[in-house]
């Protein structure tokens, strides 16, 4: 054999030490590599172990909780109010939609229903935040595959969005907008100018951002056929939103438990075939002429009404009242220091974010403050597919992995 | 299928390790004994008209006063069949083991792997039991039991801190 005379011409085995003979031949061991903590397309603080052979991922072991800050037992000090602000440093790309899931789920637990106003309000709002969520998403993982064009794209035109909560709430990033029972206020004539001038920009840029990536031949590389899952294993490992999704699962909460005015909105639910990373993008890109279809027509359908729930011994009072009204003054200070009176029992309350099911489970024995709330973050349940979604791809798929979940840290380490 | 007729198909087939099913507020939640809790699961599963195949989420709770302290919590859905079920068990503290469910659902694998690691409880079975959140040598104890003060253990309770009147 070729490779063995080659050997024998460069190798001459020393007669003296036969066991020389052994020396020359490749070492095929694996390697152990440290992805992370610090590696700037982790977003945030994760560190992965890469097993490898060669540039192959044998194995890949996610270690986690960087950024754990204890959020399940701070929830168990405070009242169900205080709580809200909290939810925003979760996924705190999108906070939008953690207050969103969070009230809803004490609102399954006291039972509230809140007015037809406050619905279309909120579902306006999640919808620009998954627009805002996605853009973000998109304008990374291009960003960190290599095309770093539609990262600025994507991130002028969230400015625009971010300034918009600007105007609504006073916060750009940590809004903590949402109450139980409603909203904290109403839109004001300039937003609703402001958002249907978006409406009518938005659409064109998105055909902007597809240009610069569907004929790109780096992209089109490194996302078709990469990190597959099956709609079985998706299923079994307990995937959500446009993750599950890409595998042609029919599973969005929005459609399979409609809440708010998603179901007096007329959408569909993107599905992907292959269930690879190229899948993922497309589907989130359908979802972005999805969400801006939803805000118009809840735009269109909106009437005028209340925009908080009237049940006292819960939801707050208007802010206005509360600095002229005497009574106003004390139920705010009495709702938050104290809280409410919450029934004993337990439920849990699924929300469909832009990343996936963001859960709430909470636990009530009455009383002020929750027993025990557990939130399940979609980013957490992400990063347990990561090793098998991972296996026997090349070493800078791990980075297009962490992309295509959208990972935030803040929400996976809680 | 409602949820009444939910747990009675559980009750039918497990009656010696059914405890109790609680409907409240549209969520169904049937506990049983820590014995059964890996048939009832598989069951669930593979039964045709329950096809529970999508695991939601996995989470503990801990009753201190309680003789069996902890209870954990498996929540599933049927993409199918779009329903939800909520399956308890209770464990004492003593013998906090359950068996895991990581061969039925591999998601449950990081699930089971963050309630060891903030309640302790341990799952038979289980791949690779190891803290995941925690700092893999942390030996503080398990935060999200009732007794793991607020502001941690350890060294910790150990700082001075500074007295503002004496300045």
């Amino acid at each position: 054999m070729a490779f063995e005379d080659q050997r024998t011409t460069v190798y001459k085995v020393d007669p003296a030490h036969p066991e020389s003979e052994t020396l020359p031949t490749l070492r095929t061991e694996e390697l152990l590599l440290n992805m992370g903590p610090q590696h700037p397309s982790t977003h945030g603080v994760l560190k992965v172990i890469l097993e490898l052979e060669g540039e192959r991922l044998v194995k890949s072991t996610p270690v986690m909780g960087f950024l754990h800050r204890g959020v399940e037992k701070l929830a168990e000090e405070g009242t169900y109010h205080q709580f809200i602000p909290h939810t925003d440093r979760l996924d705190y790309v999108c906070a939008m939609y953690n207050n969103f899931a969070y009230c809803r789920a004490v609102e399954k637990l006291m039972n509230i229903t809140v007015p037809d106003r406050a619905e279309y309000l909120r579902t306006i709002v999640a919808e620009v935040q998954r627009i805002i969520g996605h853009q973000f998403w998109l304008g990374t993982q291009a960003l960190d595959i290599g095309a770093m064009t539609v990262f600025f794209y994507c991130f002028r035109d969230r400015e625009i969005l971010l300034d918009w909560f600007d105007e609504l709430c006073g916060a750009r990033l940590t809004t903590s907008w949402y109450r139980i029972g409603g909203v904290e206020r109403d839109f004001t004539p300039s937003l609703f100018a402001k958002l249907k001038q978006f409406l009518d920009y938005f659409p064109s840029k998105i055909d902007e951002y597809v240009v610069f990536l569907e004929k790109n031949r780096i992209w089109l590389a490194r996302t078709k056929g990469v990190a597959v899952i099956s709609a079985e294993d998706a299923v079994n490992f307990g995937l959500s939103g446009p993750t599950l999704r890409g595998s042609g699962v029919d599973y969005d909460l929005r459609k399979a438990e409609p809440y708010s005015a998603y179901p007096k909105c007329e959408f569909s639910v993107p599905l992907g075939k292959n269930g690879d990373t190229y899948d993922r993008y497309w589907i989130r890109v359908m979802e972005l002429y999805e969400s801006v279809k939803i805000v118009k027509q809840c735009l269109e359908q909106i009437q005028d009404g209340p925009i908080m729930a009237d049940v006292p011994s819960v939801t707050l009072p208007p802010k206005e009242r509360v600095f002229t009204n005497l009574e106003s003054m004390i139920q705010q200070f009495k709702l938050f220091s104290q809280g409410f009176d919450a029934p004993p029992g337990e439920i849990y309350c699924g929300t469909e974010a832009h990343k996936g099911e963001l859960g709430f489970y909470i636990v009530s024995t009455g009383g002020g403050k929750p027993y025990r709330l557990k939130i399940r973050a979609p980013s957490f349940i992400h990063m347990g597919a990561f090793d098998h979604m991972s296996r026997g791809y090349m070493i800078a798929d791990a980075i297009t992995l962490f992309g295509t979940y959208d990972i935030v840290m803040g929400e996976c380490d809680r | 299928m409602s949820l009444q007729q939910l747990s009675e198909r559980v009750r039918e087939h497990f009656a010696a390790g059914f405890v109790k099913a609680v409907e409240w507020r549209g969520d169904l939640a049937i506990t049983v004994t820590r014995d059964t809790l890996h048939e009832v699961a598989q069951f669930l599963r593979d039964d045709p008209a329950m096809d529970f195949d999508y695991i939601v989420h996995v989470s503990s709770v801990d009753w201190p006063d309680d003789e069996e302290r902890f209870e954990v919590v498996y929540e599933f859905y049927s993409i199918r069949k779009r329903h939800r079920i909520r399956l308890k068990t209770r464990v004492p503290e003593s013998d906090c083991v359950v068996d895991s469910l990581t061969d039925l659902w591999k998601g449950a694998d990081f699930m089971e792997r963050e309630v060891y690691d903030m309640m302790g409880i341990r799952f038979r079975r289980h791949p690779d039991l190891r803290r995941i959140l925690m700092p893999d040598d942390y030996t503080e104890g398990y935060p999200l039991r009732k007794d793991f003060p607020l502001r941690g253990k350890g060294w910790r309770d150990t700082f001075e801190f500074l007295d503002e009147t004496t300045r």
